[in-house]
C-alpha cells in the first residue's frame, strides 16, 4: 500500500510488530500531536471551567473567601430574584421578536438579491457591511445618539408626526431600539440565505411556472422546503447568538441595564453579579441556566426540525 | 440581450396564447422597467441600511452644536477635523495613539495564534486516521453551541490567581489553544475539500504529516487561512467582554475600552469628539472591509461564518 518510505526502513528494523499496526500507532502518536493545541485549549479553556463553574454554581464564592458549599440556594434565590426575572423576560423578548425579524429581513432581501443582476455584488456587501461593525462600542455610540432625545430617528419621525421623544430614556421604547439594532445585521445571515437560493435548481421554479404557480406558490413549494436546512442553520445559530448580546447593551445602558431595567439583558446582569458584586457562584449558577436553557432550545430546535426540514436525500 | 427570440408579444400571462412558458421571452422594454424597480428599491434599501454609518462619519466632522440638534443634515457647511484632534489626544493623560497600538498588538496576536492552532488542530481532524477523533470532533461542535458565559467566571478566577489580570494573556491564550472551535470547524470542512491523492502521494515520496501539512495543506488553505485571519482580526479589534473583564490600567486598554472611558468621562458634553473617536476605532474595519469585502463576503456564503 502507501507505506512511506521512512517507515517501512524502521519496520524493517524492528520487523516484529506487523506493519499495519505500526503505521497506526504512528497516526494515533501524529494525530494527538497535531490535535495538542486544541486538545489543550478544550480542556484548560472550556472542559475545566465548566466543570469548577458548575461547582461554583453551588457555593457562596465571591472572589475572596474560601467558596462555601449552600446547595440549591443559588438557583432557588434566582427564581425570587426581581431582576434576574426581569433579565429573562428582557432576553426573551430580545430573541423572540428580534430573530424571527432579522432573518426575514434576510430572507427577504436574499431572494431580491437572488437574480442576476448588475452590481449584485456591490449590494451584498453593502447590506452585510453592518454585520460586521453592528456589535462594537462604536455602533452601540452611534445607535445612542442616533436614538435619542432630538437624534435623526426622533425628527424623522416627529416630520411625520409622530412625537415619541428620545428612545433611550424611555424604557417602552428601549427594546424596539435594541431589535433594530439586531435587525439592521441581516446582512450576515442574509449571505448564507444567498448561497442557499443559488443551490435551488431554476427549473423547478419553471415547471411550477409552466403549472401556473404564482410567486406564494413558488415559495411555499419551493423555495421555503428546498431552503430549509439554510433557514434551520440560520435560525438556530441566530438564537444562541441573540443570548449573547453585551456590548451594545452595556454601552447603550452605561452598563446598568436601565432605564428601568429595560436593557437588562441576561448577560449583562451576569456580568454585573460576577464582576461587580463578584457573587461569583449566583453568577456561575445564572451561567449554567444560560447553558440549560440554549441546550433545550438547541434540542427542540433539532427535534422538530424533522417535520419541517428537508435534506436533498430525503425521501418525499 | 435575448432579443432575437423576442416574441412581438409581451410575457404571455396566459397559457392559452402561449401554451410553453418561456422566462426568457419578455420584451427589453418590461425587463428594463423590471430591471430600474429593482435598482430603485435595492439603492433605497442600502442607503437605509448604510445611514446609521454615513451620519456617524458626517457627525465625526460636525461642530458640537450641529450633531442630535436642529440640523440632522448628513451635510454641513462647518466641516472640520476639530474633533479628530480632540479625539485623538486621548483620555486621561494616554494618547488615542497608544490605544491604537495596544489593539493592533492584540488583533495580530489573535491573527497569528488562530492561524496557527486552528490549522494544526484542524490537519488532526481532516486527514489523520486515530482512535478517539471522533470523539473529539464531536466536542469542538458542541462548543460552538456553548455560551461562552459558562466559562468566564472560573477562567477569570484561574488567571487572577496566576496574576494575569491586567496583562494580554488572559485575552491571548485562547487564540494559541484554537479555543475558536469555528475557524477549526472552518478549516476542517476546507480541508476535508482537498483530493486525498496529495497526501498519498506525498506519503510514497516519503513525507511524514507534518511535511504534507506545511508543504502541502497550507499553501492550499489560502482562502480558509485569509478569512481566518480577516476575522479574526476583526473580532479581536472589537472585542469588548474580554478588555472589559481583564485590563484595568488605561495605558493597556484597547480602542474599545478606551471609548468606554470616553463616554463615562465626556459623556453628552463632547459629542463630536467621542463620535470621531467611534469612527477611528472603526476604521480599520472598515479598511479591511473595503479592501477584503470579496473574501469577507463569499468566505460567509461559503462557510456559513457568523459577522
Amino acid at each position: 500500500m502507501t507505506q512511506s518510505p521512512t517507515l517501512s526502513r524502521r519496520a524493517a528494523s524492528a520487523p516484529t510488530p506487523p506493519r499495519k499496526s505500526r503505521r497506526r500507532g504512528a497516526n494515533t502518536r501524529a494525530g494527538y500531536t497535531f490535535l495538542l493545541p486544541w486538545l489543550l485549549g478544550f480542556i484548560a479553556l472550556t472542559v475545566g471551567p465548566m466543570i469548577s463553574s458548575l461547582y461554583l454554581s453551588f457555593t457562596n464564592y465571591n472572589l475572596f473567601d474560601a467558596p462555601k458549599w449552600i446547595g440549591f440556594d443559588n438557583y432557588l434565590t434566582l427564581f425570587q430574584d426581581e431582576r434576574f426575572l426581569q433579565s429573562v423576560g428582557v432576553t426573551m423578548q430580545y430573541v423572540v421578536f428580534g430573530t424571527p425579524l432579522k432573518l426575514a429581513a434576510a430572507l427577504a432581501i436574499a431572494m431580491l438579491l437572488n437574480s442576476k443582476r448588475k452590481g449584485q455584488g456591490f449590494y451584498r456587501s453593502a447590506f452585510y457591511a453592518p454585520s460586521l461593525i453592528g456589535a462594537s462600542v462604536s455602533i452601540a455610540i452611534v445607535w445612542k445618539a442616533m436614538f435619542g432625545d432630538s437624534g435623526p430617528v426622533d425628527q424623522g419621525l416627529s416630520f411625520f408626526g409622530i412625537n415619541l421623544g428620545g428612545w433611550v430614556g424611555n424604557p417602552n421604547m428601549t427594546m424596539g431600539m435594541m431589535i433594530l439594532l439586531t435587525v439592521w445585521q441581516f446582512g450576515a445571515p442574509m449571505v448564507i440565505f444567498l448561497a442557499g437560493l443559488k443551490q435551488i435548481p431554476t427549473d423547478l421554479y419553471e415547471a411550477a411556472s409552466m403549472d401556473g404557480a404564482g410567486p406564494v406558490r413558488k415559495f411555499m413549494n419551493i423555495t421555503w422546503p428546498m431552503l430549509s436546512p439554510v433557514i434551520f442553520f440560520n435560525l438556530l445559530m441566530e438564537t444562541i447568538h441573540a443570548f449573547q448580546i453585551f456590548a451594545s447593551a452595556y454601552i447603550i445602558s452605561n452598563g446598568e441595564g436601565g432605564p428601568a431595567g429595560s436593557t437588562l439583558f441576561y448577560t449583562l446582569y451576569l456580568y454585573l453579579r460576577g464582576f461587580s458584586d463578584f457573587r461569583m457562584g449566583y453568577a456561575s449558577a445564572m451561567a449554567w441556566l444560560l447553558v440549560i436553557v440554549v441546550g433545550i432550545i438547541t434540542l427542540i430546535f433539532f427535534k422538530t426540525s424533522k417535520s419541517w426540514v428537508h435534506y436533498s436525500g430525503d425521501a418525499k | 440581450m435575448t432579443t432575437m427570440a423576442t416574441p412581438t408579444q409581451p410575457a404571455p400571462t396566459k397559457p392559452s396564447t402561449a401554451p410553453v412558458y418561456n422566462p426568457k421571452s419578455e420584451s427589453t422594454t418590461v425587463k428594463r422597467i423590471k430591471s430600474t424597480i429593482f435598482h430603485v428599491v435595492a439603492l433605497a434599501l442600502v442607503a437605509m441600511v448604510l445611514y446609521p454609518a454615513l451620519w456617524m462619519i458626517s457627525a465625526s466632522f460636525k461642530p458640537n452644536s450641529e450633531i442630535g440638534g436642529a440640523n440632522n443634515a448628513l451635510w454641513s457647511a462647518n466641516f472640520s477635523f476639530d474633533n479628530f484632534v480632540t479625539a485623538m489626544e486621548g483620555i486621561g493623560g494616554v494618547s488615542t495613539l497608544t490605544f491604537f497600538t495596544n489593539s493592533l498588538i492584540l488583533a495580530v496576536g489573535a491573527v497569528v495564534g488562530t492561524v496557527l492552532s486552528a490549522s494544526i488542530s484542524a490537519y488532526a481532524f481532516a486527514r489523520i486516521n486515530f482512535p478517539g477523533r471522533g470523539l473529539f470532533f464531536g466536542m469542538m461542535i458542541a462548543t460552538l453551541l456553548l455560551p461562552f458565559h459558562v466559562v468566564i467566571i472560573p477562567q477569570y478566577i484561574v488567571f487572577q490567581q496566576l496574576g494575569l489580570v491586567d496583562t494580554y494573556v488572559p485575552l491571548l491564550i485562547g487564540k494559541f489553544l484554537a479555543a475558536d472551535a469555528f475557524f477549526v470547524f472552518l478549516m476542517v470542512q476546507f480541508m476535508r475539500g482537498l483530493p486525498a491523492e496529495l497526501d498519498e502521494a506525498a506519503r510514497i515520496d516519503g513525507a511524514g504529516h507534518v511535511r504534507i501539512f506545511g508543504s502541502i495543506m497550507l499553501p492550499l488553505m489560502k482562502p480558509a487561512l485569509i478569512s481566518t485571519s480577516i476575522f479574526s482580526f476583526i473580532w479581536s479589534w472589537n472585542d469588548f467582554l474580554g478588555p472589559l473583564l481583564y485590563l484595568n490600567t488605561p495605558e493597556k486598554y484597547p480602542l474599545p475600552l478606551a471609548l468606554r472611558l470616553f463616554v463615562d468621562q465626556t459623556q453628552s458634553s463632547d459629542y463630536g469628539a467621542m463620535i470621531a473617536m467611534s469612527v477611528l476605532a472603526l476604521l480599520p474595519v472598515l479598511v479591511f472591509f473595503l479592501v477584503f469585502q470579496r473574501y469577507i463576503v463569499e468566505g460567509v456564503s461559503t462557510q456559513g461564518l457568523k459577522g
